[in-house]
């Protein structure tokens, strides 16, 4: 049954296992990148939020500054801003290649996007229900915990799994700069030796990857609304 | 009655990109406890500005609003929660979370949330007082609007405020729904002894509920007192239109200038408008002077409500009889508060 498999894709074949690690770094990558920089962005965007001009504390030099330094990090290309990272990453974890030299950078890349997408998470919650929690004599904690968050939590679903895929595509790109992973096993094999199977392999495993948090995050989504 | 709520001189101004709008100019106002007050006005004369400086959701300029004894504006951050806390708000878009169940809702901002048994009878001691007990595990989007204002209403009421501050509450829900949430709002009132704070542009509601009607316009208010007295007496010209959009006794006017048919007099008859202009109890008076004075009463337009406990409105009439007996008759309702306009006369028989 495997006769078609090591026909179409010979030299992936010959590296499964090499294949398969590849594929469970990448999930690391996307795992931890994601989790690290989910709860640094929904901190972020909270800040962002309440610091807003007509937010519930409203502190413009607080407003003012975060919004330019998730501005500037935002423009400058991921690839780019690895490479600039690479000290900093070899400071703080001690490495910059590998899984592990590779998440830092992903943190630092992912984090500004992912912020900007639970603010417009966090935004869309009704000013009425804000109101209305101020009304009933809530703090500002109380407000963004059992308000805010949770009553954006269908949309923050949502734009996660926009960040995810985005994060998977940036997973490929730290391949470049020493990162290991998917993107990783393809350059080398399917870009440098003229493998096109593990390019395409590498392409098909992606595709599934990217549908499959799809599915479920359409799932959560549903499960979330009332 | 002590006063529940006491606002003076206050004063709101909004940046805009022409200069300062006002919001609130100078108000006065003085809720005494276990009032329903009425404010009324067109939207953007800073009635719910107004409202939201008693709970503190808006800062003013100058003035003071002092509520329960306590001055809002000198309130720190905390001692503003606790007064909030005996201040519940309902609003015209009802601001219920769609994450929470109807019982999640009402428990939202339960004082004692440590406590699960004492949280739990009070959501179901408010859910049966609004008529929702069978409700308690429904999401707000399988409500109705007046079935979603009803969770609104129970969750304001969890912490027993003595205060309710209701927002254009009824705007959005239809005739029979608005009248159901005011004769439950009128309910709680009795029972509670709440007070409480209407804001609405519907005069309707004003009459409806209320026993003290405050009218703004462009930040100031133009005029208040009983809502029986403004009724009967309107000053200003806002409140005279307001109180013409709930009563249909002004259509004699529309009739007067076309020459309806409806009201074409015959040789001694003659046209009037009768209006209940004091809380005496009502009495037979249209069989009365029929019977005293000879006269035949044909009643064009009757509109009568009950205000305050008092009937207010009036009727269109006309009367055919002998000349002298329609002047007696008309001294006589005229001596019992009755106000008398004669809108047309037949040609002298």
């Amino acid at each position: 049954m495997l006769n078609w498999l090591d026909h179409l894709f010979p030299n992936v074949m010959a590296r499964l296992p090499e294949f398969f690690d590849s594929f469970v770094q990448t999930l690391i990558m996307v795992g931890v990148a994601g989790i690290i920089s989910f709860f640094f962005a929904c901190g972020f965007a909270v800040a962002l939020i309440l610091t807003q001009p007509h937010g519930l504390t409203p502190n413009a030099v607080v407003f003012n500054v975060l919004d330019k330094i998730i501005n500037t990090f935002r423009s400058i290309p991921f690839i780019i801003l690895a490479a600039a990272l690479v000290p900093i990453t070899r400071a703080i974890v001690g490495t910059a290649i590998g899984t592990q030299g590779a998440i830092f950078p992903l943190i630092i890349g992912i984090t500004p996007f992912f912020t900007r997408q639970i603010q417009s998470a966090l935004a869309g919650v009704d000013a009425g229900f804000i109101e209305a929690a101020e009304a009933m004599g809530m703090g500002t904690v109380e407000i963004v915990f059992r308000i805010y968050l949770r009553e954006a939590i269908p949309s923050i679903i949502r734009v996660s799994v926009i960040t995810l895929v985005s994060l998977v595509g940036l997973t490929a790109i730290v391949g470049i700069v020493g990162g290991g992973g998917l993107g990783d096993f393809a350059i080398r094999y399917g870009y440098q030796r003229y493998m096109l199977d593990a390019t395409y392999s590498t392409i098909i495993v992606l595709v599934l990857l990217i549908g499959l948090i799809e599915l479920v995050g359409r799932l959560l989504v549903e499960v979330s609304q009332h | 009655m002590p006063q529940a709520i006491t606002i003076s001189n206050l004063t709101k101004t909004f940046p805009g990109e022409e200069g300062e709008h006002i919001a609130l100019q100078s108000v006065n106002l003085a809720v005494e406890k276990g009032d329903i007050y009425g404010i009324m006005g067109l939207s953007g004369a800073g009635k719910s500005t107004l409202v939201r400086c008693i709970n503190g959701l808006e800062h003013y300029d100058s003035g003071t609003v002092t509520v329960n004894a306590k001055e809002v504006g000198s309130l720190n951050r905390g001692d503003l929660r606790m007064l909030r806390r005996d201040i519940g708000m309902i609003f015209q878009s009802f601001n219920l979370m769609p994450s929470r169940t109807v019982a999640g809702n009402v428990e939202l901002a339960f004082r004692n949330r440590k406590d699960r048994a004492a949280r739990e009878s009070r959501v179901c001691e408010l859910l049966d007082l609004v008529g929702l007990a069978d409700k308690a595990d429904s999401y707000p989007n399988e409500l109705s609007g007046g079935q979603k204002q009803r969770v609104a209403i129970a969750r304001a009421l969890v912490n027993n405020p003595s205060i309710l501050l209701s927002d254009e509450a009824t705007s959005a829900l239809d005739p029979n729904t608005t009248q159901s949430i005011l004769d439950l709002l009128r309910n709680l009132h009795d029972r509670l002894g709440l007070t409480i704070v209407v804001i609405t542009h519907q005069m309707a509601v004003i009459k409806q509920i209320c026993n003290k009607v405050a009218v703004i316009a462009d930040g100031s208010i133009v005029e208040e007192g009983k809502v029986f007295d403004l009724f009967v007496n309107p000053q200003a010209r806002l409140t005279k239109s307001f109180i013409e959009t709930t009563s249909n006794l002004e259509k004699i006017s529309a009739l007067i200038e076309h020459n309806s048919p409806l009201i074409a007099l015959h040789p001694g008859e003659i046209l009037l408008r009768m209006r209940y202009v004091s809380k005496q109890v009502s009495q037979a008076l249209i069989s009365i002077i029929s019977r005293q004075f000879n006269i035949d009463a044909n009643i064009i337009f009757g509109d009568i409500d009950v205000v305050d406990n008092a009937p207010l409105g009036g009727l269109v009439v006309i009367f055919k009889g002998k000349a002298s007996d329609v002047r007696e008759a008309i001294e006589f309702l005229k001596k019992r508060d009755i106000r008398i306009e004669v809108l047309k006369h037949a040609e002298l028989a």
